[in-house]
């Protein structure tokens, strides 16, 4: 119990943090840079050059590549000096002995007492698991742009192994897809535009990826969001394809809403922008547990709009309206990724927000698990392949959501960087049959496309089949590491889970199961029976060129050989220690900024189980099409006597999944047009029979006011005054006149003898 | 012999005179009356020389007489003047100098 | 000394009432005659005071040419014989109220400031003595006034000349 403790406690605890550095991870800033450099070229120049601009795209995208894969290596290096400097000092503390040891310094002078107390033993058992808790800091470069009220604002770059793991997906991903739609989008009205998009695309999502504090990831995530937007408009001609991309931005400002202020919040309670600071504030309970909870809820709205979540989904599927290959970059691979991203950066606070350790439910991990399986449902029932995909997509993101809700940080990073290699290459597969038959209807168009094209349908089955999370593919052993996250249960239950999410791990079951039908339904549809489309005379349908292929093929590639980076602890015996758990011991940080997250351990009754339950899943959707469909006919698409028709329960379920839950009624009929009608008519009532009487009132009040004031007061009152004054001079003038000047000698003589009389008295009393 | 009896009856003499000037319609009674008065401040000037022993009281006694005769003289020609313009010297109904 | 009181209350009986009765008669003639009796009290008492010349000179040229000339006034302005109907103003209370104030105010500072003050016994002031005075200190007011009169006389002339043609 002590040991157990002691372990957690140093595994937690770094005992020396190093600083990571070197030239490409210092210079990170130019990834972005280039692309950035390339958008203005291409918008200014692009027009002029010989390939309309998709070569200075594609050079700025290759060098960004390249400096991203020198990025990754130069951080695996610092990662191995860090660990083999230690190794070494082990090494010669186990030679020389408890004298040593003073040598260790640490960040915690707790934990040299209790390595000294322990110290052999403690060290050993690291070595067994494979942990070196070896601080690695991040590479971090900072900018002062502006300084107030005592508040500096830095703009600059954090460099660890999540962003160079999310650099190079990046970066291939989008060199790929630039190659593929020099062929895809050519002779299209808008060329040039276009690259220049996909290049500012890139450059917003390198740039968000490289953030160093939360302003720059605000503004990285309105960036790719601007760019979605402008590129799934880009046939915007089309009333549908502007609405999509309205859609798309208007259902992600819902969302920002909670983002900026989750960032605010985040900003007041930790005092400050930078990412580092505000986790360690958030890990070491500087900031009250309360508070990071409304926080964590506030950007998981964030995420539940800009990763496709369930309720704000519903933009993902519509914004299969652009180009196939923006959908590959954009929404399959990395821009509905940065809510994932956005999650596993700032997981500090939501590990203590949502006090993810040691509890069986919260917010993210149920958002995440309804998502996959609500996706699942409705990716039955499209007859589009890119909205089939798309659906896919929001479900594979729904695991990631639960993944990191249940506290398994590791396996939702390692399932984006496989997820993002075999959706790319699902969804450009698919563009390239759409491409040749002109459509994406798969019930209408096509089918049989096995043979006229066969690299696609090749490339097309492994990225499929990885999907389906069957071994040996990537999918598998990424999926299997989210189940196993969760924590188990029973038969399947491990040991070392932050918790027990039960809920998770049955959901994450019946998901699998769900993906490997419906793409078993998508397979049959496409590849396999009769072929339905009309050609307009032009002949059979023809496999894509090389600039389309190629990329296929790469991408098929990584779909099979990426599971090989996460293989899990004790998946092989003897001595291969040094191929376990490859990508999360670079990409997992152990850092001050990073919570103390327990892995869990792998169980191979669990890793059987999903196997088994993919493998059903493909065989009852095999069985109903390959089997029943076909004996129809081979052109046929659907059984005509299915469940459907008969049983009437089957029928309303049918409905609503094809209603897509009426979400999209509730929110343009009841919420949208609920605001512009009642409720913007009884804002305008208001206004006008409130706010316009009451200043019509005021009005009518002050007129009534000054009329009163200048008859009564300044016509009577005042000009009374004055006049009265006047007249009383006259008067008195009058007076004088007519009393005392009236020629009356007499009187004259009266007055003077009365005045000298009673000066004269006045003399004698005074004087 | 106190100087004081001599003031008062002077005083007495020029407060009658005042009466008189303020009383009187006629001009020529209005002239009368002035010479109360004037004979009242002779009375008074002589008394006071003969208090002080300065001759000078004296002299400005027999100059207020000449005055005195000067001026009936005058006032007399503007009353005949009157007289011959308006056939009466009542002097309440001369109020050509009104206002 | 006595004698002189006894003299002066006569006279200043004589004149008092003579005053008064100038100031309230009906009769215009019989106020300048009255007035005549004042004059000649004022001269009395002159006498009383030692002020032989000014006596003198007030009986010759006040009762011998003013008295005169007033009578001459009466004459031409047409005093009508008996009482004169127009010869009071109507209202007499504002005059008596000034004179009896201004009695008053004078009375009150005459005897505040005199009471006692005995005048010189035996001094009697003859022509000599104020033809010295007038002849060496006041010359020039002498002359000045016999301009005056000068003056006076032909204003006089000028004023109440009948217009000739």
């Amino acid at each position: 119990m002590m040991m157990t403790n002691l372990l957690a406690l140093v595994e937690s605890l770094p005992s020396k943090t190093v600083q990571a550095s070197g030239w490409f991870l210092e210079t990170a800033w130019l990834i972005p840079a280039l692309p950035a450099l390339s958008f203005f070229i291409i918008l200014f120049f692009g027009k002029r050059m010989k390939y309309k601009g998709a070569e200075i795209g594609i050079t700025a995208l290759a060098i960004a590549f390249i400096l991203a894969i020198c990025c990754a290596g130069q951080w695996i290096s610092q990662v191995n000096n860090a660990g083999h400097g230690h190794d070494q000092e082990q090494h010669q503390d186990d030679d020389h002995g408890e004298e040593h040891q003073d040598s260790h310094e640490a960040l915690n002078s707790e934990n040299i007492e209790i390595a000294s107390s322990e110290n052999i033993t403690i060290y050993a058992a690291e070595e067994k698991e494979g942990h070196e808790s070896v601080a690695i800091d991040a590479v971090i470069q900072r900018f002062t742009w502006w300084e107030s009220g005592g508040r500096t604002f830095q703009v600059g770059i954090m460099v660890d192994g999540l962003t160079v793991m999310m650099l190079f997906v990046v970066t291939a991903i989008s060199l790929l897809v630039h190659i593929y739609s020099t062929d895809y989008v050519s002779g299209d009205r808008r060329y040039t535009h276009y690259f220049a998009f996909l290049s500012l695309f890139s450059a917003s999502m390198l740039f968000f990826v490289l953030s160093e504090n939360i302003l720059q990831t605000i503004v990285g995530w309105e960036l790719v969001g601007v760019c979605s937007f402008a590129l799934i408009g880009h046939w915007w001609e089309e009333k549908p394809n502007s609405d999509a991309a309205l859609k798309a931005f208007l259902t992600n400002r819902v969302g920002d809403m909670g983002l900026l202020v989750g960032m605010i919040i985040l900003f007041w309670s930790a005092g400050s922008w930078s990412i580092v600071d505000i986790n360690v504030a958030a890990i070491n309970n500087e900031i009250g547990q309360s508070t990071l909870l409304i926080a964590s809820l506030c950007l998981t709205a964030a995420v539940m709009s800009k990763s496709g979540q369930f309720i704000l989904h519903t933009w993902l599927p519509d914004a299969m309206a652009g180009p196939t290959p923006v959908s590959a970059l954009i929404h399959a691979a990395t821009m509905v990724v940065a809510g994932i991203y956005m999650v596993a950066r700032l997981y500090g606070v939501f590990f203590e927000g949502y006090d993810i350790a040691g509890s069986s439910f919260n917010v993210l991990a149920l958002v995440g698990s309804v998502t996959l399986v609500g996706a699942g449902l409705l990716a039955f029932v499209q007859d589009d392949i890119k909205k089939v995909l798309a659906y896919s997509t929001v479900s594979q993101l729904g695991y990631m959501v639960m993944a990191l809700g249940v506290g398994a940080w590791t396996a939702a990073v390692f399932h984006l960087f496989t997820h993002a290699f075999f959706k790319a290459g699902l969804f450009l597969g698919a563009g390239s049959v759409s491409h040749s038959v002109h459509s994406f209807d798969m019930k209408k168009s096509m089918g049989g496309m096995r043979k006229f094209m066969p690299t696609t349908y090749k490339t097309f089955l492994i990225c499929t089949i990885a999907l389906m999370g069957i071994p040996p593919l990537a999918g598998f052993w990424s999926k299997d590491e989210i189940l196993v996250g969760t924590g188990g249960w029973g038969l399947f239950g491990g040991t070392g889970g932050n918790g027990t999410y039960v809920f998770a791990l049955v959901m994450g079951i019946i998901g699998a199961a769900l993906t490997c039908a419906y793409m078993t339904r998508v397979i049959y549809l496409t590849f396999f029976g009769e072929f339905r489309g009309d050609m307009h005379g032009h002949g059979d349908p023809q496999e894509s060129g090389k600039r389309i292929t190629v990329p296929l093929i790469i991408l098929s590639v990584m779909a099979v050989a990426a599971g090989f980076l996460n293989l899990p602890v004790g998946f092989l015996t003897g001595n291969t220690t040094g191929w376990q758990e490859r990508f999360g011991h670079y990409v997992e940080p152990v850092a001050p900024y990073f919570p103390g997250i327990s892995h869990g351990t792998p169980s191979w009754s669990l890793a059987i189980f999903s196997t088994f339950v993919a493998l059903s899943g493909v065989a009852l959707a095999a069985h109903y099409f390959f089997v029943k469909v076909k004996a129809q006919s081979p052109a046929a698409t659907e059984l005509t006597n299915g469940l459907t028709s008969k049983n009437k329960l089957a029928k309303a379920g049918h409905t609503v999944l094809k209603q897509k839950y009426y979400l999209d009624h509730l929110y343009t009929d009841i919420i949208a047009n609920g605001t512009k009608g009642p409720v913007a008519d009884a804002a305008y009532w208001s206004n006008q029979k409130g706010i316009d009487e009451l200043v019509n009132q005021v009005g009518k009040q002050a007129t009534r006011s000054a009329t009163f004031v200048y008859e009564k007061i300044d016509q009577n009152l005042v000009d009374g005054v004055v006049n009265l004054s006047g007249k009383a001079s006259e008067g008195l003038g009058e007076t004088t006149r007519t009393i005392i000047q009236r020629g009356k000698v007499h009187q004259y003589a009266a007055i003077m003898f009365a005045a000298t009389t009673i000066l004269a008295g006045l003399f004698i009393v005074f004087v | 012999m106190s100087v004081a009896q001599y003031l008062l009856l002077s005083s007495v003499l020029f407060c009658i005179g005042i009466y008189g000037v303020l009383s009187r319609k006629n001009g020529v009674m209005v002239l009368m009356s002035i010479e109360l008065i004037l004979n009242a401040v002779n009375i008074n000037l002589v008394a006071f020389s003969a208090l002080t022993d300065n001759i000078a009281g004296e002299v400005f006694a027999l100059f207020v007489i000449a005055i005195a005769a000067a001026e009936v003289g005058v006032g007399l020609a503007i009353v005949l003047l009157i007289f011959r313009n308006k056939q009466s010297v009542d002097l309440s109904e001369i109020d050509q100098m009104k206002g | 000394m006595i004698a002189q009181n006894v003299f002066f209350s006569i006279l200043a009986l004589l004149m008092i009432v003579s005053a008064l009765k100038v100031v309230t008669t009906k009769n215009i003639v019989h106020a300048a005659l009255w007035l005549v009796l004042v004059l000649a009290g004022v001269a009395g008492q002159f006498l009383l005071l030692g002020a032989e010349f000014i006596g003198v000179t007030q009986i010759l040229v006040y009762i011998g040419a003013v008295i005169v000339l007033l009578l001459f006034g009466v004459m031409l302005t047409k005093a009508s014989i008996g009482d004169e109907e127009n010869i009071n103003m109507p209202n007499r209370v504002i005059p008596a109220v000034i004179a009896t104030l201004m009695f008053a105010v004078m009375s009150y500072s005459i005897i505040d400031s005199f009471r006692g003050e005995k005048l010189p016994t035996e001094t009697v002031t003859n022509a000599a003595i104020v033809s010295d005075s007038i002849f060496a200190d006041f010359i020039i007011p002498f002359e000045a006034v016999s301009v005056l009169l000068l003056a006076a006389l032909i204003g006089a002339v000028v004023i109440a000349r009948k217009e000739t043609a």
